[in-house]
């Protein structure tokens, strides 16, 4: 699917003690993470566990309360001078998120934007390209996504499945070290989820490092070195798939998975 | 019953009444040979049962009504209704053309005299001028307002609430006595003598500058309210895409957010505009010549009122529909993307209405 052949020396993640309250609610107690570069970590866990605020402090569209972030050992959000934390100035926070990509849940793709237009926006302004390379570039990447042939279409026109896979597109644009997946099939009808998560799976192949939030487990199965279960804003147990799925040690995770997880699933 | 009907309940293998009574029905309308064949072909696609009471095992075949003609509903009191408001636009429009006290040829007559005109486009210019103005401000405003900075927050709520509460008359009277209150108006550096320029209010604060001055700063005050409803209608998840993707703010706010603002700004911004039309004939109070204080003078000469009124209604009427036309087109141009497919406008439809019309009519040559 991609050109890049390059073994993955960049889009090292480290979450280091992550604190984050909303008003009274304590949504991350602490958590710490680590995923290599080109790493595919899969978080899952109950609802109003954290998953998604965690992902949402990684390219600072959430900021910490406690503890730090850094890509490539690079602190987001702030700058070491001295011994203090500088909070970066809007500028230089809008630069480092081009090298993290997002996809939403929800899509959030721009509705008055075409698919190409929607591809080819940021770019030209968060990185200065030209509008005809932005406007190449865009393209290949629908092309890669499957969607050449919708290039003109306005969201809209597209079914849930093509949206999402614009938005990847989208996120791709940038050439982004890290990508963020926030429960990218959770709004899709479910014939839709496997043609979002086959674009995912080729994606885990590049080089790219994936953090992705989902409830499709057996998708996670497939496609992740580390599945990182979540509950109350802790991470209560991280391994790879096999430990996890067939063989988890906290009580919490193995009573989660005997919910989640059909029968016929298990190995 | 017809040979039809019998074959039908033959097929039926739990006949039940109701379907005997519009099998029944049916044979009368639909040829014969035609209902049982479609019938059968509905048994063998082992249809399941659609209610009754059928014996336990078997499927009752639903009925099939394709052979029967749909009679629409009646509605006799939406005639009666449209023929009593078509009576009641009748009768309006004979006393409009034969009552001679509407005098339509003085009408005519001083419609497009140069006085009327001039004043006409004194309101345009009005008009332009403090709309412009006046939705630039309330952008402003708007954002104020949005701002994380309480001072900008309260500063930007003060100014709507003091514009919205006090009545345009008493704010252009205002304006116009400043010289009153102020006798000169200066720059200079605040709290020394140091003034870098001095003059007279009176000279400064013409009839035009007092109405545009109270026009645009009470239009600013509504179209602030107005964009910031705009700008709340746009789902936030589109500000955190743009800010994922790295978009600066400013470019947030005028290629993601405003366009799609614009949806829910548009209908009632040419609500106000066109309110501001006719809401610059207050200027008269200045006496300044805008269309309506132009007529005033006029019949306060000939003393001919009401044709003169109607003259300047029928100008109000003339741009009210002018700026109708582009709030349709506009608000158009904004609906990109928000439906799937965008209606024709009045002029497509026309087009392809004789364009098929055309078409129909070769061939029936």
């Amino acid at each position: 699917m991609t050109a890049t052949l390059t073994p993955a020396t960049r889009g090292l993640v480290e979450i280091t003690g992550v604190r984050k309250s909303f008003s009274a609610t304590e949504v991350l107690k602490g958590v710490s993470l680590t995923v290599e570069p080109g790493g595919v970590a899969v978080i899952v866990g109950p609802s109003g566990s954290g998953k998604s605020t965690l992902l949402r402090t990684i390219n600072h569209l959430e900021k910490v309360d406690g503890g730090h972030i850094s890509i490539d050992g690079k602190l987001v959000g702030y700058e070491i001078r001295g011994q203090k934390l500088h909070e970066l100035r809007e500028k230089d926070i809008l630069k480092q998120r081009t090298e993290i990509g997002m996809v939403f849940q929800n899509f959030n793709l721009f509705p008055h934007l075409t698919a190409l237009e929607n591809v080819a926006e940021a770019p030209v302004v968060a990185q200065g390209r030209s509008k005809e390379e932005a406007r190449r570039r865009g393209l290949e990447l629908l092309d890669r996504v499957g969607l050449k042939d919708r290039a003109g279409a306005y969201p809209r026109q597209l079914s849930g499945g093509q949206q999402q896979r614009v938005a990847i597109a989208r996120a791709l644009a940038l050439d982004p070290k890290i990508l963020l997946f926030d429960e990218p099939t959770s709004a899709l009808d479910p014939e839709l989820v496997n043609e979002v998560l086959d674009v995912i799976r080729e994606l885990a192949k590049s080089g790219t490092t994936l953090i992705i939030v989902t409830h499709e487990m057996g998708f996670a199965r497939d496609v992740a070195d580390t599945v990182v279960f979540m509950d109350q804003g802790q991470i209560v147990e991280q391994g790879t798939p096999q430990q996890i799925f067939t063989n988890p040690q906290e009580p919490r995770t193995r009573s989660f998975f005997s919910k989640v997880l059909e029968p016929a699933f298990n190995i | 019953m017809s040979s039809a009907t019998s074959r039908v309940a033959q097929v039926r293998p739990a006949p039940t009444v109701e379907p005997a009574t519009t099998a029944e029905a049916g044979a009368a309308a639909a040829a014969p040979g035609q209902a049982a064949t479609e019938t059968a072909s509905v048994t063998g696609s082992n249809l399941p049962s659609g209610g009754g009471l059928p014996p336990e095992g078997t499927a009752r075949i639903a009925a099939d009504y394709s052979s029967y003609r749909v009679v629409a509903a009646k509605h006799p009191w939406r005639w009666v209704g449209t023929a009593a408001v078509a009576l009641g636009v009748l009768a309006v429009a004979w006393s409009l053309a034969t009552n001679p006290r509407w005098e339509w040829g003085v009408v005519a007559q001083w419609f497009t005299a140069q006085s009327v005109v001039n004043g006409l486009l004194e309101t345009l210019k009005l008009t332009a001028i403090s709309g412009i103005l006046g939705f630039v401000l309330g952008f402003i405003l708007a954002l104020m307002r949005l701002s994380a900075s309480p001072l900008l927050v309260s500063v930007s709520w003060t100014f709507s609430w003091i514009f919205r509460s006090t009545p345009l008359l008493v704010q252009l009277l205002l304006w116009y006595n400043l010289g009153y209150l102020y006798e000169k108006i200066s720059l200079g550096i605040p709290f020394t003598d140091v003034r870098f320029f001095e003059v007279q209010t009176t000279t400064l604060i013409s009839q035009f500058a007092a109405a545009v001055l109270g026009l645009t700063l009470n239009q600013a005050a509504y179209s602030a309210e107005i964009i910031r409803g705009g700008i709340l209608s746009v789902d936030q998840g589109q500000l955190e895409a743009a800010a994922a993707l790295g978009i600066p703010a400013w470019r947030r706010s005028t290629r993601i957010v405003l366009p799609q603002a614009m949806r829910a700004i548009l209908p009632t911004a040419f609500n106000e505009i066109i309110g501001l039309v006719k809401g610059t004939s207050i200027v008269y109070v200045l006496a300044y010549s805008e269309l309506f204080y132009t007529v005033q003078v006029i019949y306060n000469r000939t003393q001919q009122v009401l044709p003169l009124l109607l003259v300047a209604t029928l100008w109000y009427v003339v741009i009210t529909s002018v700026l109708s036309v582009f709030q349709y087109y506009i608000e158009r141009h904004y609906s990109k993307g928000a439906v799937r497919n965008l209606p024709l406008t009045p002029l497509q439809k026309a087009r392809k209405f004789f364009a098929t019309h055309a078409v129909t009519n070769r061939k029936s040559l």
